[in-house]
């Protein structure tokens, strides 16, 4: 019988998916602070430092890079962090505890569905605010199109499925809702440290500046700098964000607990 | 035709023995009922026939598949209310519907299940934004959304008011009236003995009885108790004697008598013959609090010590 009906379930599976994604995307647009924070504020910070006189330069301080497209760079890092170590882990942490997962596990789809359909929206959620950003940033407040564009896809995807599966781990992890996103911000605020958010790396002693290449936020924020201003990603940046998303994502696979 | 076929269940959480040996049937059409104090292994034994748990041992056949294997199969041909499980807040009663009902193959229509539960007026309403009983109904529409065969309904009236909880028994009635078989599991009394074809009793992991509510009751014992306020003095030797009484205690103003068989008409014609008037006639109906007590010794209240047990049995898991 389990034979006979699985093609069907399997069949059906897209549809829910596709269906779940549709729905929780027009949930997080009924958050009114969270898309603002995601979609906007980066733009924000592009718009606001653009107009400021000279910081479109190239700076020594920034390895040459100037400081609008420095700025754009970090905008891309907290829409990163702000999705995979904030949003990702207190939504999920929030359907466990209030059995959104479970009333799921009573249907003939798996609550996995609504793990993928988050996924694709926080996914889709980074690439619209990512173009949102370029372009605006583009059109007038001195930020280039990065010059290496595929470079800069790349990182923007492993960058993505880096922190989101440290927000999976987080989720999986953490025993409560609150808990999930008390480690989520335990997690954010080191990150974007060490990442070169609140001052530029440049300025970070040779030890810290490795520390920093290790960390997923660190390595996407290196990439995405990198690829603006026209070269590849460096390896060990390509390393630590696949290294973060596998181990992260499977550790994650093997914790994860429905309810 | 059975339903439900389980066999000798044995489930242990570490030390904790969650079942001990569970075995019953549930015959097609009827509502079962699983009744017993927090901790009894209720919720358990539901969560196994819904596929959401393993037994350490034992058969179970739902539908004639195994819950475990044929998972996806069975929860098309199922509907479950489950207990403590919520939407998202923002999620609207129709969207809900809509998004469960791709679910399944052949759905019932949403338009027709938000009018048959009253939640029409509620379409666009936020999960969070309705009361207690709105939310009991749309997780009802949403059990039966699939045009299932049997459903499981797990503390259905928990947190509502009294007048809601009489609503959602004329809906369960309203259910199994369609066909559907029904396996409710409760810890109220009145509410397995108001809906209930048979009642399976749970303690500690086993089945202590299983009958009709009827049966359960009448079992339970044949004694009954009578109260009333006498309007003047009544002498003592004169209800003593009625054949049946066991005992007479005087509690103020009120006369309780205990008595076995047809004693209270006895009583009442004694009263008659001595002319003495009487108020506050009552006689205690046996109940299945009753049948608990007979059957495990202990009075079901005194059971909810075991809540204990039940969050130590959560944090097992």
């Amino acid at each position: 019988m389990s034979v006979l009906e699985s093609p069907v379930t399997r069949r059906r599976s897209p549809r829910a998916l596709a269906a779940m994604t549709r729905t929780e995307t027009r949930l997080f647009f009924r958050e009114p602070l969270v898309p603002a924070l995601v979609l906007l504020l980066p733009v924000l910070l592009v718009v606001g430092f653009g107009m400021i006189p000279g910081f479109g330069d190239p700076s020594s301080d920034l390895s040459g890079q100037s400081g609008t497209e420095y700025i754009a760079s970090i905008g891309v890092a907290i829409v990163l962090a702000v999705l995979g170590l904030s949003i990702l882990p207190t939504t999920l942490g929030t359907y466990r505890e209030r059995g959104v997962l479970r009333r799921l596990r009573a249907t003939p789809v798996t609550p996995g569905t609504l793990l993928g359909a988050q996924l694709l929206l926080v996914g889709g959620a980074t690439i619209v605010a990512t173009l949102l950003l370029v372009l605006v940033g583009s059109l007038g407040f001195g930020v280039a199109v990065p010059r290496n564009l595929a470079g800069f896809a790349l990182a923007v995807v492993l960058g993505a499925a880096a922190l989101l599966s440290v927000g999976l781990l987080v989720a999986a992890v953490a025993p409560t809702a609150k808990g999930s996103s008390a480690i989520g911000m335990t997690i954010f605020f080191p990150s974007m440290f060490l990442a070169g958010v609140y001052v530029p790396r440049e300025t970070f002693s040779p030890i810290l500046q490795h520390v920093s290449d290790v960390t997923p936020l660190g390595a996407a924020l290196a990439a995405v700098r990198d690829t603006w201003q026209g070269s590849w990603p460096h390896p060990i940046h390509l390393a630590t964000m696949v290294g973060w998303a596998l181990v992260a994502a499977l550790v994650a696979a093997r914790t994860f607990r429905w309810e | 035709m059975a339903v439900i076929e389980v066999h000798e269940l044995h489930k242990r959480y570490g030390e904790t023995v969650a079942l001990d040996g569970v075995s019953f049937d549930v015959r097609a059409g009827e509502v079962f009922g699983l009744l017993g104090p927090n901790g009894a292994g209720k919720t358990t034994t539901v969560e196994i026939l819904e596929g959401l748990r393993t037994p350490d041992s034992g058969t179970v056949r739902v539908l004639g598949l195994d819950p475990v294997r044929s998972g996806p199969a069975l929860r098309e041909r199922v509907g479950v209310q489950l207990q403590q499980a919520q939407l998202q807040e923002k999620i609207r009663v129709g969207e809900a519907l809509e998004l469960y009902a791709g679910f399944y193959r052949n759905p019932r229509p949403v338009d027709e299940l938000l009018d048959e539960w009253g939640l029409a007026a509620k379409r666009n309403t936020p999960f969070k934004k309705l009361s207690g009983g709105q939310q009991q109904r749309l997780f009802l529409a949403l059990a039966l959304l699939g045009r299932p065969e049997l459903v499981f309904f797990d503390e259905i009236t928990t947190g509502l008011d009294p007048a809601a909880r009489r609503q959602t028994w004329d809906l369960v009635r309203r259910i199994r009236d369609s066909g559907v078989t029904v396996v409710l599991v409760s810890h109220l009394m009145d509410e397995v003995e108001e809906l209930c074809d048979r009642v399976a009793i749970l303690d500690r992991g086993r089945i202590v009885a299983l009958d009709t509510p009827t049966a359960l009751i009448a079992g339970s014992g044949n004694e009954q108790r009578m109260r009333f306020r006498p309007v003047g003095a009544i002498s003592a030797g004169l209800i003593e004697d009625v054949p049946g009484v066991t005992a007479v205690t005087r509690s103020g103003s009120q006369v309780i008598v205990t008595g076995a068989g047809d004693f209270a008409t006895g009583v009442t014609g004694a009263l008659a013959r001595a002319q003495v008037l009487v108020a506050d006639l009552r006689l205690e109906q046996r109940t299945l609090d009753d049948a608990f007590v007979a059957l495990t010794g202990r009075s079901f209240e005194d059971t909810d010590e075991t809540t204990h047990d039940e969050k130590e049995l959560e944090a097992a898991r």
